[in-house]
């Protein structure tokens, strides 16, 4: 895929979203690649909250609000329903958050891959329950404060691996994305959608407000998790992982704490211990 | 009146209803199994499984997931059904006030169960009354052709334009769900004449995009849930309506929100729902042989709640005894308390004596229910509220 292949419509606008929202672009990008074919259901999650209130209508195309536990489920039963009617050529596409898809979520989600009926689920990650007001998930990264991991503590665990999670479904197709990468996510969100089966895409979208950045940084800070390694962009298809990007840069895990407030209070050990983390797993 | 084509089968409620859901064309069952439930769904998916039944199975992983996914197929226009007992149905608690507030047109079978703590797989209603306000309609069965027919009528109920709320088809565990009766079974042609095809009002459509079960604040939020009030009060009618037209076509007659039995000129009634009124028929018999004016009302639809049918056969009497198989703790049974609240503003109310039994499948049988209705006939007028446990 080139820039130039991009879709000129624009399926999701005026949205609440706040300024430098890698949520909401992650959403534009996925409905420019399904079009007008898909589907959309979105339980509670910022994506809802920006999107959902009557008579403010921002997707151009079908949605629905769902619960939050409910997304992966929603979008099985809609499936089955489009199967009965002859319709398995529409897309049907959850986007939920990380607590959605890591947390509450999980079980359904689970359920809904093993059930196997055709379906993207995107968890778009920006690292914890920024709609309620930046609470910890299980996809908060260890280090990370949050205002229920408040300073002097921390997130004291690792994010949960959700695509190791979901490869050992046995799902037909997983990928990890981040926001400033358009062109790969696009390309496999259209690769899940030639999949007749389950799959799974997780994109990482740094949230200028969770995370404490600059708006207009939002692209940057995602580069800068890609280049240190925080963040991966691979897929797995076929029982196996392949990386997708590998940075023509490589930059200390130290740039990108810093430039977030949520890690402004870890110490110099405590960073090097971090870098010391990334390190192993390249190795 | 049988329908030229149907046929007598002994059969369970449970399989009465596996039936139906066969009958109904369904397309996709979703369901996760639970005591006393199971054998619907194991039904259903035999039927599947050989060929007998057009419909999909989704396997899935919780109640919660089950109703998610009926609301999903809804969602893409076709027709749905689930069924649980329970913890199955405590577990789908947010989900049905989501399907009822969305307008969700949802048929769900409730083989009532207790719940727990104290933990038991036996029969109560308290998992059906602890979903009471979560906006459905709930109907209660008395026998497994009540409830196959219940069935039925139920898609025709949720999904009339005038109503579009989902339908809690709910009967009794064991007593109905593994007892074998005879069930008349119609046959496909007569159902599709009375049931059509699944005609939704506006479903996830690509060529015609809405955003749907969306979010509003204040007057909307208002709104919509007033009219969720006039859709639930409408499906009184329209209960009544499709009951009669059943009755048209298969010549099995269901009285609508409430049965009366025996009330004329009685001066104490029972109150009941579900598997328990048949027995009650026969202690009404008896105990009007031996000269003592007792009736009994079946209460067929527990929500919406029939107010003025109920206003009109308790005005009559001096005595109402009201059995519960539920408890709303703290206060008392749940139909005591309604039928309490619709008959407030008489001059001379009756006296309402609130019986708590049949919990976790105790058996309720004649010799109290005569304890009951006899209670009941010494009361007065205008009495102290009385509630009594009569299990022990």
């Amino acid at each position: 895929m080139k820039l130039k292949d991009i879709e000129k419509e624009e399926f999701y606008r005026a949205s609440y979203g706040c300024a430098g929202c890698a949520a909401v672009l992650a959403v534009r990008l996925t409905i420019k690649v399904l079009g007008k074919n898909s589907v959309y259901v979105v339980p509670a999650n910022c994506i809802s909250t920006v999107s959902c209130y009557y008579p403010q209508a921002p997707f151009f195309v079908p949605f629905t609000v769902m619960a939050f536990a409910a997304t992966a489920s929603a979008c099985s039963g809609i499936s089955a329903g489009f199967k009965r009617r002859g319709r398995e050529d529409i897309h049907v596409v959850g986007f939920s958050g990380d607590g959605g898809t890591a947390d509450i979520g999980i079980q359904a989600l689970s359920g809904a891959i093993d059930c196997g009926n055709k379906f993207i689920y995107i968890c778009y990650d920006n690292e914890a329950y920024m709609n309620t007001g930046i609470q910890r998930s299980g996809l908060t990264p260890y280090g990370a404060t949050t205002t229920t991991t408040p300073s002097p503590c921390f997130e004291n665990r690792p994010k949960k691996d959700m695509l190791r999670i979901v490869a050992a479904h046995d799902i037909p197709y997983a990928a990890t994305a981040c926001s400033s990468y358009p062109l790969d996510y696009m390309e496999k969100v259209k690769k899940a959608s030639q999949v007749n089966g389950p799959t799974y895409i997780h994109i990482l979208t740094p949230c200028p407000t969770g995370w404490g950045f600059p708006p207009d940084e939002t692209i940057e800070i995602g580069r800068m998790a890609v280049e240190s390694g925080v963040w991966k962009l691979t897929e797995f298809e076929n029982g196996e992982f392949r990386t997708t990007y590998t940075p023509k840069r490589s930059r200390p895990v130290s740039e990108y704490l810093a430039a977030q407030a949520r890690f402004r209070h870890l110490s110099p050990e405590q960073v090097a211990a971090i870098q010391k983390e990334i390190d192993a797993a390249r190795d | 009146m049988a329908t030229e084509m149907s046929t007598r089968k002994f059969i369970t409620a449970n399989e009465a209803v596996a039936q139906a859901a066969k009958l109904a064309r369904v397309d996709v069952v979703a369901a996760y199994p639970i005591t006393p439930q199971t054998s619907i769904v194991e039904k259903i998916a035999k039927y599947i499984a050989d060929g007998e039944m057009d419909a999909d199975y989704l396997k899935v992983e919780s109640e919660h997931s089950a109703l998610t996914a009926c609301m999903g197929v809804r969602m893409a226009g076709a027709r749905a059904f689930t069924s649980t007992s329970s913890q199955g149905l405590e577990y789908m608690h947010e989900m049905l006030a989501y399907a009822a507030g969305g307008r969700y047109p949802l048929v769900l079978v409730n083989v009532c169960r207790s719940v727990a703590l104290p933990w038991s797989i036996w029969g109560d209603q308290q998992d059906a009354i602890q979903q009471r306000d979560t906006g459905w309609i709930q109907i209660f069965t008395e026998t497994g052709q009540e409830a196959l027919d219940m069935v039925l009528q139920a898609y025709r109920i949720a999904e009339d334009h005038r109503v579009l709320l989902p339908v809690m088809v709910c009967l009794d565990s064991f007593i109905q769900s593994h007892t074998e009766e005879l069930v008349e079974i119609p046959d496909q042609a007569t159902v599709d004449s009375f049931l059509p095809r699944y005609d939704p009002v506006v479903t996830l459509d690509v060529d015609n995009p809405y955003s749907i079960s969306v979010g509003g604040f204040g007057k909307h939020y208002a709104h919509w849930r007033e009219e969720q009030q006039e859709a639930a009060e409408k499906a009184a009618g329209v209960i009544v309506e499709v009951g009669d037209e059943f009755g048209r076509i298969f010549g099995r007659h269901y009285r609508g929100l409430i049965e009366e039995y025996r009330c004329d000129g009685a001066e104490a009634v029972l109150f009941a729902m579900g598997a328990v009124t048949g027995t009650a028929r026969d202690v009404v018999d008896e105990m009007r042989d031996e000269g003592k004016a007792v009736g009994l009302v079946k209460v067929r639809a527990f929500r919406p709640f029939p107010v003025e049918l109920l206003r009109k056969v308790a005005s009559q009497v001096k005595a109402a005894a009201v059995l519960d198989r539920d408890c709303s703790w703290g206060y008392e049974g749940a139909l005591a308390t309604d039928l309490k609240a619709a008959l407030y503003g008489l001059s001379s109310p009756p006296a309402i004596l609130n019986f708590i039994g049949g919990l976790a499948g105790a058996d309720v049988p004649p010799e109290r229910m005569k304890y009951m209705l006899d209670k009941a006939l010494a009361a007065e007028r205008g009495t102290t509220p009385h509630l009594e446990f009569i299990d022990r």
